[in-house]
Order: structure tokens, then C-alpha cells, then sequence
């Protein structure tokens, strides 16, 4: 019988090569998925992880893609690591990412059709407060009266997205739009477009703002009290309180961050790839980014790599759909399997398998 | 507003609580045990598909609430043996189970959009149904409804007065003392786990056999969510989840029915009411202070530590 013997500290080969044998076992899985649904299993993998990139035909329109998706999804999986480092669960960034991008969006409407140059920054700024704002609400009920984060945040989303649709064929909706749902175009406004900064690559603010947000998080981790204090708070909590350091602040803290992030990721996308406010703008980033905030080991860096995959499934799996014929589904259901094996093979990292009794049983 | 009957509305309060009741009690057994399932949303739109598609298929919706139950059960158990014996962490597992049952239904549920289900029959009650008024209110309803109540009052006995029941809710209080006394603590776990996997199952199958009924991709809409809330809510006991379960489906309810009388509210915040309720009611709870959760709610256990 196999039995699992805790590891005195977590195995750092296992914690690397966990995220890579989740992935294998995911395609392995995921290929069979792909058989049963009466497509070829490895020209499925080859069409989503492989002809994004190097197919002649494909690789010149979703390269630039590749960025584009990515950004918003390390955005917010950085935010979100951090709180879960500490045992702070914020899963309602998707909420907090369609407030962002409804407060940015309205503070640009405000001004328009306003040409000056501050119109973007005005917009970030709106777009991160509106984030920010949204994610204090469970962070006050929890610094408060300790009400669970987790079912606040989500029910929040909800909240959002009636909002979303309420405000896009009201408050925001384009005057000039024959009465249509939708805003103005924000992406064809020269003042308050995202555009792309470097021709053919998809580079655009939000990608610039994940890269810092990337470095930031590695810097406030590894060099920074308060990065301390965070990890402390979610490996050691009662060790956290007797070292001085306040809950409710890492709470505020944690999830405001969450937040912004999420916030600004909404509003790049907004003014940007979207272009508008509309009331199906959101693609679930905010969730997805969960995902990749697990899959990158809650780590910056694994962060971007696990952003830069995970955007790559989407690319992949839109040109299966188109390719293929595969059903959309099935990459979100990937994605979740994803997920799945990465949690299951962890256990690698934390426990040791043996064959036999094991004699402390 | 005088388009609201009363008569009605009861009726339909009880059909939209249904679901979430159905849900509610399972996950409620499963946090007894010390287990957090955050997978409820995901079991229940897995429930709701499987459910509809059988129920189309074979043209009995009998046939689809069982296949519902079984399929959500199934599902469920992955999450059990990842967090029983691959001891991973309980939140993300439940977060990636919602995220599994998501994409999963979209990919089953494809071809059965716009479809109709069989009807479930209403159960006869002979007489019952024929008195004035509670007999519209209260005994016209289909069986799963009287089902989900039933369920209630089992699980409430099953607590209370077996020893099963005693010893279920010891391990969700101290597993490391229940193992120390010989039960099989992550048996017992997983036992319950599909139990929960099989109420939020029925209760998904409700949403797209009866309450709606149709399927449509997401069609759950937090509802797994807020049988998750009502949870919370009902501080783990049993009686006190059939009153948060109606509570919140009457909020629903007659969020509609003012949706439909065009009261002088808008629109996106009677939509958005039940979720904002259930804020209300969380934020209430917490700050009274009951908390009463189990023990070792959430807490993974290996039996070398």
C-alpha cells in the first residue's frame, strides 16, 4: 500500500515541477476530451499551443494576441496572489475588474470629447479607484465584523454585472448610438484610447502596467516588510499576531491591492481591445485569473509565465473553434482541468509517497 | 402591484426555494463532516445539464432528477478524493470544482438549448389539493418539492439522534480525536461529500427541469453561492436552512414578480437584490457574532500529522 509521509519543508523540485506535470496530465486528459468529441487528440494540442505561435498562416494575427489576453490576466493574478498568500480569499475580481472599467470609462465620458492628453491618466486613475473601491466593501465586513470575504466578493460580481448592464444601455450608452446598447467607442477617441504601443506585438498599457505590477509584487515579496507580513499572516497566522503585525491592515491591504489591479486591468481593456462599455465586455478574466495566480505558485514570475500559457489556451482555443470545429466549452473545461491536476499533484510537494505501512500511521 | 396574488406568490416562493434548499441541506451535512465545498455552483449547473439532457432524452424527468443526483455526485467525489487523499487545499479545490462543473455543462449542454423537458407530474395529494386556499398554497406542488422537505427532517434526525449522525458531526468538530477513537475520518468525509454532491445535483436539475425550465449555459446564476450563504446563515442547523432557503427564494420571487408589476425601482437593483440580500444577511450574522461553524471546518487531515 502507498502511503504519504509529510516532507519536513516542501520539496522546491516538487513545487517547480508540479505546474509542468499538471500541464502534461492536462493535455493528456484534455487530448482523450478532444478524441470524444470526434476531434484528432494531437492536432487539437498542436492547434492551441502550438500554431498560435509558429503557424505561418495564424502566428502573424494571434501573436499580438498573446500579449493582449495575457496582460489583464497577470494584472490581476498578481492582486490576487497576494491575498492568497495571507489566506485572504477575494474571488469576485471580476466584479472589481467591470467597476474598474465602468468608473474609467465614465470619468473619460465625463470630459468627452475633451483632446487633452490627461484624459488617459484621469481614466487609470478612475479605473483603479473603482476597483479599489469595490474590493473595500468585503474588506470592510471582514476588518469589521469578520464576515466571510469569499461569499461577499462573489455576490459582488453579480452585483457588478447588473450594474454593467444597467449603465450600458443607460447612463454610458452612446447618445449617437440610434438608441443601441453600448457607450461611445473609447478606442476610436484619440484622448482615451489604449492603443498599441509598438506595432504587431499587442503591447499596450495594461501589458506595460502587468510587467511593473509583476515586478512590484516580486520586490514588495522578497524585500519589503509588508511583503513579509503577508506571507507570515497566511503560513503562520498566530506567529503573524504575536509579531506585531495587524490583520485588518493585511486584510485592507491584500484586497485593495486585488482590487486596483483588477481595476485597471478592466479599464485598459475597456479603452482598448473592447473599446467599449457594453454589457458582455467582461470574458471571465477575473475568474480565469485565479487559475493563474495557482498555476504561477502565487509567485510573480510564475505568475507571468502562467499568464502568458494561460492566454495562449484562449488564442489556442478560439483557433480550434475556428479550425476544428471544437466547441468553445471545452477550453474553458480545459482550463478548469487545469486547475484540477495542478491542486491534486501538489501533494508531491508537501508529502512524500512510500510504498508500505508507513510506521507513524 | 394589486397584480400580486398571494396565493400565488407562496406557491412560487416554494418553487424557487426548492433548489437552493436542496443545495443548501446537502452542503450543510458536508460542512458538519469539517469539509468546505465551494463547489456547490459548479455540482449544481453539472445537475442541472445532466439532469435536463437525460430527462429530454428519455423523456422522463424522473429518469433526469436521478442521473442529475448521480452525475453532480460523481463530480463531487473529485473534489473529495483531491482534498481527502491528495490532501490539497479546500478553497481552490472547491473554486476549480465550480470552474470544472462551468465549463463542463457549456460543453454537454450545447445541443439542448431551446430544447423542452417532460414535465414533472404534480404529486396527488387527493384531498389536500382541493381545500380553499392552503390547498393551492401548500399541495399542488411536484414531489421533489415535498422531497426537499422531507430531506430537511431527515437530515435533522439523522444529526440529532443516530449514532451516524454523532459521529459525522465528531468529525467535523475534532477529526484528530474521532481518528483517535477508530472512525474513518476520511471515509466519513467522503461519504458526505457525496451526499452534498448529489443534493446540489437534484437542486440544479429543479432549475432546469421545473423553475425554469429550459437549459441555458450558466443558467445557476450564484445560486450555488447563496446555498452556500444560507449555510452560513442558518448557523449549520438543519430547520434553520428551510428558513433561509425560503427567505432567499422569496426574496427572488418577489424581486420578479415587481420586475413584472413595473414598480418604480430599477431594474439593476431588483436584479441584483437576492445577491445584495444575501450580503445584508451574511454582514448581519457575522456581526451578531453566532458563528457556531464546526471545529475543524476546512481544515485538511492526514493521519501521520
Amino acid at each position: 500500500m502507498i502511503v504519504l509521509e509529510k516532507r519536513r519543508q516542501p520539496s522546491r523540485h516538487w513545487m517547480l515541477a508540479a505546474p509542468v506535470l499538471a500541464v502534461l496530465l492536462t493535455m493528456v486528459v484534455g487530448g482523450a476530451m478532444f478524441a470524444a468529441l470526434g476531434v484528432a487528440p494531437l492536432e487539437a494540442i498542436r492547434t492551441i499551443f502550438w500554431d498560435p505561435l509558429f503557424d505561418p498562416q495564424f502566428a502573424a494575427y494571434s501573436r499580438p494576441q498573446l500579449l493582449v489576453k495575457a496582460g489583464p490576466l497577470i494584472l490581476i493574478a498578481i492582486g490576487l496572489s497576494l491575498g492568497f498568500r495571507a489566506g485572504i480569499w477575494n474571488i469576485g475580481a471580476e466584479g472589481q475588474y467591470i467597476m474598474g472599467a465602468i468608473c474609467g470609462a465614465a470619468a473619460g465620458l465625463a470630459v468627452y470629447p475633451s483632446a487633452s492628453v490627461l484624459v488617459f491618466p484621469l481614466m487609470v486613475v478612475a479605473g483603479a479607484l473603482g476597483g479599489w473601491a469595490w474590493a473595500m466593501i468585503p474588506a470592510f465586513f471582514k476588518t469589521r465584523f469578520g464576515t466571510n470575504e469569499i461569499l461577499v466578493s462573489l455576490m459582488l460580481v453579480y452585483v457588478a454585472e447588473s450594474i454593467l448592464a444597467s449603465v450600458s444601455s443607460g447612463l454610458l450608452r452612446n447618445p449617437e448610438g440610434r438608441g443601441f446598447p453600448g457607450s461611445r467607442n473609447l478606442s476610436q477617441w484619440d484622448a482615451a484610447a489604449n492603443r498599441e504601443l509598438i506595432a504587431g506585438t499587442g503591447l499596450h498599457w495594461g501589458v506595460v502596467a502587468a510587467f511593473i505590477a509583476v515586478i512590484l509584487a516580486y520586490i514588495l515579496l522578497t524585500r519589503h516588510i509588508q511583503g513579509f507580513n503577508i506571507r507570515l499572516s497566511g503560513e503562520a497566522p498566530r506567529a503573524a499576531r504575536f509579531a506585531g503585525v495587524n490583520p485588518a491592515r493585511v486584510v485592507i491591504f491584500c484586497l485593495g491591492t486585488a482590487g486596483a489591479l483588477a481595476g485597471l486591468a478592466g479599464l485598459f481593456e475597456v479603452a482598448g481591445p473592447a473599446g467599449q462599455i457594453s454589457i458582455d465586455f467582461n470574458s471571465g478574466y477575473g475568474f480565469t485569473a485565479i487559475i493563474v495566480a495557482f498555476l504561477g505558485r502565487l509567485h510573480p514570475v510564475g505568475i507571468l509565465l502562467a499568464g502568458l500559457l494561460m492566454a495562449l489556451t484562449y488564442i489556442g482555443g478560439e483557433l480550434a473553434q475556428l479550425m476544428l470545429g471544437l466547441p468553445g466549452a471545452s477550453i474553458q473545461l480545459f482550463q478548469g482541468m487545469l486547475l484540477f491536476f495542478l491542486l491534486g499533484v501538489d501533494v508531491l510537494t508537501n508529502y512524500r509517497l512510500r510504498l508500505g505501512r508507513g510506521e507513524k500511521a | 402591484m394589486e397584480s400580486i396574488n398571494p396565493v400565488l406568490l407562496i406557491a412560487s416562493v416554494m418553487l424557487s426555494a426548492t433548489p437552493l434548499l436542496l443545495a443548501a441541506i446537502g452542503e450543510m451535512v458536508v460542512e458538519r463532516a469539517g469539509v468546505l465545498n465551494l463547489g456547490v455552483e459548479g455540482m449544481m449547473i453539472t445537475g442541472a445539464v445532466v439532469g435536463f439532457a437525460v430527462a429530454v432524452s428519455t423523456g422522463s424527468a424522473a429518469t433526469g432528477f436521478a442521473a442529475a443526483a448521480l452525475a453532480a455526485a460523481a463530480l463531487s467525489l473529485t473534489f473529495g478524493v483531491l482534498t481527502q487523499i491528495f490532501l490539497s487545499n479546500q478553497v481552490a479545490t472547491g473554486l476549480g470544482l465550480t470552474l470544472v462543473g462551468l465549463g463542463l455543462s457549456a460543453l454537454i449542454g450545447k445541443p439542448y438549448e431551446g430544447m423542452k423537458s417532460p414535465v414533472l407530474p404534480r404529486l396527488d395529494l387527493g384531498p389536500l389539493s382541493d381545500l380553499p386556499v392552503v390547498g393551492r398554497m401548500l399541495f399542488t406542488h411536484d414531489a421533489v418539492v415535498y422531497l426537499s422537505l422531507l430531506l430537511v427532517a431527515a437530515v435533522w434526525a439523522f444529526l440529532r439522534y443516530t449514532r451516524a449522525g454523532l459521529v459525522l458531526r465528531a468529525v467535523g468538530e475534532n477529526h484528530e480525536a474521532a481518528h483517535a477513537l477508530g472512525y474513518k475520518v476520511v471515509r466519513i468525509r467522503l461519504l458526505a461529500i457525496f451526499f452534498g454532491g448529489a443534493c446540489a445535483g437534484l437542486g440544479g436539475a429543479y432549475l432546469s427541469l421545473v423553475r425554469v425550465p429550459q437549459w441555458t449555459e450558466g443558467m445557476t446564476a450564484g445560486a450555488g453561492w447563496i446555498a452556500l450563504a444560507i449555510v452560513v446563515f442558518a448557523s449549520w442547523r438543519p430547520w434553520r436552512v428551510l428558513v433561509g432557503a425560503y427567505l432567499f427564494g422569496g426574496v427572488t420571487v418577489l424581486q420578479l414578480n415587481l420586475q413584472a408589476a413595473g414598480a418604480q425601482v430599477p431594474v439593476a437593483l431588483l436584479s441584483a437584490s437576492p445577491y445584495l440580500v444575501t450580503i445584508a444577511v451574511l454582514v448581519l450574522i457575522s456581526a451578531r457574532g453566532a458563528h457556531a461553524a464546526p471545529a475543524s471546518l476546512g481544515r485538511p487531515f492526514h493521519a501521520t500529522q
